[in-house]
């Protein structure tokens, strides 16, 4: 299906775009904004991928939740003195050259390896359902399911305890 | 059918945009967006090959990351505001107190 590639360019190159704006971008709000941009795109392809939950899961955790904390956060500090202090100076060429090494070696391993032979047994198009999904997390999932929401407790208290007044 | 190997290299450069944000950038905030960068593009190689091995595990293990994040971005940014009431910054580099 040509639409399938059509829909795959855009969402790929407005979400690489938009992730190189969260690298450069000197404002702190532009760049959660750019990161929203982004995680919609990924959402999008979760939705190529035939997998409808996950990308509500996507936008509602990422988008509505994490982005909104991030929001917040960002009220705190003082936007125009975070604009100015930009890049490190001193390591930047260090970690430009890490990261072309990495792109260069990552992207010689996925298209020299044997990945390219991978396709779909079945006819594309097929969904997997959310009742099975939520069938398998609380059958044979349920115990990473239980240790998952007590990390979230845990995480909820933690959040509470560190930003509370120790003056009380 | 899109061949998996966009769908990987997609997440490989989104991964490596991400690691260049951690190493670059010197704003915690922007380091902590640039973390999620880096969990999502995980996420797009698990649903992807979910999708091409027909095997559901990878969604699942998608949901799990994606619970993860949420739990680490809650204790940062708790851990940031303390940050903030205490030291006035967020710079990364200002914060050389257990530096011998």
């Amino acid at each position: 299906m040509i639409v399938e590639y059509i829909l795959f360019i855009i969402f790929a190159v407005v979400a690489i775009v938009s992730a190189g704006c969260v690298v450069t971008l000197r404002n702190p709000v532009h760049c959660a904004v750019a990161l929203i941009i982004t995680l919609l795109q990924i959402a999008a392809l979760f939705l190529l991928l035939r997998s409808p939950f996950l990308a509500v899961v996507q936008v509602f955790i990422y988008v509505g939740a994490v982005m909104v904390l991030f929001l917040f956060a960002v009220f705190l500090i003082d936007v125009k003195k975070a604009a100015m202090d930009m890049f490190k100076p001193k390591y930047r060429a260090l970690a430009y050259i890490v990261a072309l090494i990495l792109l260069v070696e990552s992207l010689f391993v996925i298209f020299s390896g044997g990945i390219q032979e991978l396709t779909r047994i079945t006819e594309a198009g097929a969904e997997v359902k959310v009742e099975v999904i939520g069938r398998t997390l609380f059958t044979s999932y349920i115990f990473p399911f239980e240790i998952v929401s007590v990390v979230l407790l845990a995480a909820m208290v933690g959040a509470i305890v560190m930003a509370r007044d120790k003056k009380e | 059918m899109i061949p998996l190997t966009w769908f990987v290299a997609l997440s490989a450069i989104l991964f490596i945009i991400g690691i260049s944000g951690v190493l670059l950038r010197r704003n915690l905030i922007v380091m902590l967006m640039s973390l999620e960068l880096i969990l999502n593009s995980v996420n797009i190689n698990f649903v992807a090959f979910s999708y091409y091995l027909e095997d559901m595990t990878g969604q699942l293990f998608a949901i799990f990351t994606i619970t993860i994040a949420a739990c680490e971005v809650a204790v940062a940014l708790g851990i940031l505001i303390a940050l903030v009431k205490n030291r006035r910054t967020f710079n990364a580099d200002d914060l050389d107190t257990l530096k011998g």
